[in-house]
Parts: structure tokens; sequence; C-alpha cells
């Protein structure tokens, strides 16, 4: 079968009306919680990840994922009408969304911001298509040290990207390593880091840890104040949210440049989607006829951001999908829940189970037409989300979390373990410590110990196998690069402006 | 106040420098008690004893990286009121979660959600106890009802 057909059969799987539904959830939630501030994609999955367990593996990933490219769409919302980010990735949004709506656009912001996303969106989904399967092929005649290096450049951009302080993001990452290390060794059943406790023989549960440092961090980070935000009017009415002929012809070039940009950027682990959208907002205003009217409320400072962000998407499965490898901490809980379904993602991915890859890709054609009509007619009901109450919607965050994790393993110490770990994500948000290498390290570390080990196990202790192998070779000097760049003031200079 | 403040921000990058540098030299005195290497490769103390080196150095950079540059670092002022909140609100959560043995999930969630409404966020006592019945209502009906899913029973029997 050629791509064309497996894609008509990735049509069929996920237009059946199970998977249609869990498509539709996945979007709706994600549309919702990109809208609340505060609530972000990789803390929701974390919480829902264990009540897909019982679920059939396709349809709990078509959910799972309408979770987080929906959560771009939705941030935009607030972005435009609270000058708040629903998620970071929206950040960049606020400049000229928030302008917009002040002067009285915020209905064609948001309009241009929804089929931005959707065309992006759209893209972002066929490169990923078009990308995948070659890769995944390539990727085949990856061996132990090969795993073990990608593994390491994987880290090491997440590291290089993921805060002001790369000695931070490192310890960060140690810290995750440290916690992946916990339980038994699989090779020789040697308990490590257990402090003689048994319930810790089989090491620390993703879900705890996910939820603790995602989910708890950020509502315990979010509790700090009490104060509330005032939202711009909502725009009623379709008509109200359409942007006129010259604003989408103002926005040719953004929509492309969002769309190309973001799947370039999403493609590479660690860079996400917050630096895909600054890097096509940079672009957009480089090129622009007028870039000094940048931030004070043009189309296309929405529309080249938004597109970025969405068609990220699309870029960040590849390395998931076909090497294993996330990008990030959404994509690191979704490489987990890969896992905890008994699946694999990696060369032999797409071709194992090509029923889930292509249904996925599928689901996410469908699911951008299902976000494109959700954002546009009912953006002003979502908009009414905004009046919940905090005081309601953080017990209810704090419940479903104990819920997840209790439901996982019917263990009272896990639940525990929740709230340490709730504790530790609120102290690394204070102490600007990022929590997306330590949950990589976390995901990636067992992995990344198993690749070294047998490397070495294949060279009888002898390291230059990882350096005497052409791609293992390229990829540890690629990483080391990477590690030793912001020692370069101007390569340091350049990351800070790309991490803002 | 300014010279306060920035003792404040750079006290805390100290301390968890050394509380990580702490960390490292417990993870490799624990990896030299496991095998580094044997005759069918590396053993289990191999990758600890090497990201426990790296944590220790790291953390030794970020300390004295931090006093290095001390008079350069921005002014960030840690407003304790808002920690005291979050810290409040985590306490809430330990004390929930110790009674669930107890008093089990619904009781001890609601008792949490009604000390966050009435206590964390001042809402009237009426209101507190509205939400606080609501959400341990709807859980009840979510999960163990439409869900099939258990949640932790205290002795009372729910």
């Amino acid at each position: 079968m050629d791509a064309f057909g497996y894609l008509l059969h990735g049509f069929a799987v996920a237009l059946s009306p199970p998977n249609l539904l869990w498509c539709f959830i996945g979007c709706f939630l994600g549309t919702v919680i990109g809208i609340l501030p505060g609530l972000g994609p990789a803390a929701t999955i974390a919480m829902l990840l264990p009540l897909t367990f019982k679920m059939e593996p396709t349809g709990a990933i078509i959910m799972l994922a309408g979770i987080y490219y929906g959560s771009k769409y939705g941030g935009s919302t607030t972005s435009i009408l609270l000058n708040v980010p629903g998620e970071s990735a929206s950040v960049v949004t606020c400049l000229d969304g928030y302008q917009m709506a002040k002067q009285g656009r915020g209905g064609p912001a948001l309009g241009i911001a929804a089929i931005a996303s959707f065309i992006a969106g759209t893209v972002g989904v066929l490169g990923l298509m078009l990308v995948a399967p070659p890769l995944a092929k390539f990727a085949l005649s990856f061996s132990s040290p090969e795993y073990f290096a990608l593994m390491c450049l994987g880290l090491a951009m997440v590291v290089l990207l993921a805060g002001e302080s790369m000695t931070k993001a490192l310890l960060a990452m140690l810290v995750g390593l440290w916690i992946a290390g916990m339980g038994t060794d699989l090779f020789t059943s040697t308990s490590r880091f257990t402090f003689g406790n048994a319930e810790m023989l089989d090491g620390i549960d993703f879900v705890v840890v996910a939820i603790g440092i995602f989910a708890l961090g950020e509502v315990l980070g979010n509790m700090e104040g009490r104060a509330g935000t005032q939202m711009l009017p909502v725009p009623k009415g379709l008509r109200n949210l359409m942007p006129t002929w010259q604003d989408m012809k103002a926005c040719r070039f953004a929509f492309l440049n969002g769309s190309v940009i973001g799947f370039l950027i999403g493609v590479l682990p660690g860079a996400g989607s917050t630096i895909a959208s600054f890097i096509s907002y940079g672009i957009e205003k480089a090129v622009s006829k007028h870039p000094e009217k940048f931030g004070s409320g043009v189309v296309e400072g929405v529309a080249a951001p938004e597109g970025a962000n969405n068609s990220e998407t699309g870029g960040a499965m590849v390395p998931l999908l076909t090497l294993g490898i996330p990008g990030s901490g959404t994509t690191a809980i979704l490489l987990a829940a890969f896992i905890l379904w008994g699946l694999r993602p990696g060369p032999l991915m797409i071709q194992d189970n090509p029923t889930l890859f292509w249904g996925l890709v599928a689901s996410m054609y469908i699911g951008n037409v299902m976000l494109l009509v959700l954002n546009l007619p009912l953006v002003p009901l979502f908009a009414q989300i905004l009046r919940l109450p905090v005081y309601i919607l953080y017990p209810v965050i704090f419940g479903i979390s104990i819920v997840g994790v209790y439901s996982t393993s019917s263990s009272l110490f896990d639940v525990w373990m929740l709230a340490a770990f709730g504790l530790l994500g609120y102290a690394m948000r204070r102490l600007d410590y990022p929590a997306a290498p330590l949950i990589l390290g976390f995901v990636l570390g067992d992995g990344m110990e198993r690749a070294l080990r047998q490397s070495l196990m294949m060279s009888q202790g002898d390291l230059s196998i990882l350096v005497s192998r052409p791609i293992s070779a390229t990829m540890l000097l690629l990483t080391l690069l990477i590690l030793v760049s912001p020692l370069f003031k101007k390569a340091n200079a350049w990351r800070v402006r790309v991490i803002g | 106040m300014a010279k306060l403040e920035k003792v404040h921000i750079q006290t805390g990058d100290i301390v968890s420098g050394a509380v990580l540098a702490g960390l490292g030299i417990f993870i490799i005195i624990e990896a030299r008690g496991w095998e580094y290497l044997g005759p069918d490769g590396p053993g289990p103390g191999f990758f600890p004893l090497w990201y426990g080196i790296c944590m220790i150095v790291l953390s030794v950079l970020l300390v004295a990286t931090t006093l290095v540059r001390r008079a350069s670092l921005p002014d960030k002022r840690v407003n304790w009121g808002e920690v005291g909140r979050a810290l409040a609100a985590w306490t809430g959560l330990a004390l929930c979660v110790g009674f669930l043995k107890i008093l089990g999930f619904l009781l001890a969630f609601g008792l949490f959600t009604f000390f966050l409404v009435a206590v964390m966020y001042r809402r009237p006592l009426g209101s507190a106890l509205a939400v606080s019945v609501g959400t341990s209502a709807g859980f009840y009906l979510l999960f163990p009802l439409a869900l099939n899913v258990a949640l932790p029973v205290g002795r009372l029997g729910f």
C-alpha cells in the first residue's frame, strides 16, 4: 500500500464514530484548557492519562493529540481578550492581538488567529505525513550507540532552550535521570535509590511525576495571587469575527511563514511552539513594509505566531513517532502514554502500527477542521469559561490529580509522592528551574542508560564505540557543540533572545 | 531594601545549588555500593556515578557563578505573602492526603475544598459549603458511578 492508500485507511479509522467522538472531545478539551490561563496541555494530558488506560490506544492517542493541538487554538483567545496568554506559545499573540481588541477589532483578531491556526495546523500535519515515513526508514539502521547519542542530542537541545540558565536546565535534567533510575535495575535486579521502601521497587510512576510537576506545580504557582483579570468585550456573531479581505491579503506571507517555520522548529527537539511563534513573529516583522507598526495592532502580528504555534504540533510529532524522542514536556507525556499502552514509538512504529499512525494523522486533519468550526462561531461561548471562578477550578484540578494517580495504582503512597512532586514543581517554578528537562530526563533516563550499557556490552567496555560510528559520532559532536555554545558570547546572546 | 531583595533571590540559587550538590554526593555514595563494571559490561553503579559527578560539578558552578555575579544580577523581590499562600494550599493538600485513609476521598477532599474556598479565597461560608459539597458529589457521580473508577475509601466506609 502506498502513502495515499494508508492515508485513506487512516481516514476510515479516524472517521469511525468512536474515534470521531474522541477527536471531538480532545479538540473541545484542548480549546477549553487553552483558554484557561495557568492550565497547560502537559498538565491536562497528564491528569487525563490514567483515564485512558481502559480505552483502545488509537482512540486514546487521537483524544490526547486533540488536547495538544486544540490548546494551541484556544490559547489565542485570552491573549487577545485579556492580554493574558492561555499558554506560553500565545505570549507573542498578546503584542498585536490585545492592541487590535482595544481598537475594537477583537473579532477579526480572533478570526485571523483561527484561520491561521487552521492553515498552518493542516500544513504541519501534511509535513508530518511526508517526513515521518522516510525518517523512520532511515532510523531503522540505528543501534544502541546511535540511540544513546540521539537521546543525548535531544536532551541537549531541550536544555539549551529550556530557560535562561543552562546550568539550572542541566541540573533539572539530571534530577530527572536520578528519579528515572529509582527502583530495580533491569540488568542485575539490584535495588537502587529505594530507601528500603518496598513500594519503590517498581520505581516511581510517570503519572505521579508528570501530574505533580506540571498540574500541581502550576496550580500552586497560580494560587499565589487572588487577583482577577479584566476581559475586553467579546465580539458576538460570525460576521464580527470574520477578518476583512484586506486583512487576509495582508496575512498571505504570515500564513506561509507560520506554517513553514512552525513545522521546522517543531521537528527540532527542545525548540517548541513558544520559540516557533517568536521566530515567525520576528521574521514577519523583518520582512514587513511597516515594521514600526508591529506591537500596535497589526493583523500579521497575530497570524504569523498563531500559525507557527499550530504547525509546530505536526513537526513535534515527527521525532516523537519515528525516533521515540520527545521534544517538549507535552510530547514527553505523550511518549509515556504510548509506553503505558504497550506501544514503543520509534522507527518500527509506522510499520508495526499503521492503523494507529495513519489514524492519528487523519484525525489531525479532521481535528483542525473541527477546531476551525469550534473557534470561529463558538468563540463567544468559549470565552464565557473565563468567568469560571478559580476557587471552583483549582479544587477540581487538585481532585482530578489525586483521583488520576490513585486510579493508576490504588496506592496512597503514590498520592503522597504526588503531593511531594507538586511541592517540587512549585519550588522549581519559584527558583526558575525549567520543568521540561526534568520530565524529559525522567522519560528518557531509562532508555538512555539501557542504550549506553548495551553499547558498552557490544564493545566490551570500550567507550570509543560511541564515536567510532559515523551517525553516533556526528550526533555526539552536535551535542557537545550545543552544550558549549553558551560559552560563546554571540551564541549565548542569540539563545537568550530566542528564549525571550 | 534593594539589597535585601537581591539577597533573597540569590539565596534561592545558592541554597538549591547546595541541596543539589548534597544530592550529587548522596548519589555517588550510593552508586559506589553497586558494581561499576562487571564481566558483562557496565553495572548498576556506572550511570548513577557519572550523573552524580555531573550534578556536583554543575551545582558548584551554579553557586560559584551566583556568588561571583552577585552585584550584576537583576533585583527580584521574593513576595513571602505569595509563597505563604501557595504553601498553605500545599499544606491543605498534604493534610487531605493524610486523612484519605481515615476519612476517605469524599470527606477529606470536601474539607480540603472548603478550606481553599473559605480560607484561601475568603468566600462566604455558605458558598464554600456549596462548592465543597458540589465538587465531592460531582467526583462521586463521575468516577465511581459513571466511570467505575475507585476512590480512596476511609474507615467510615465511603
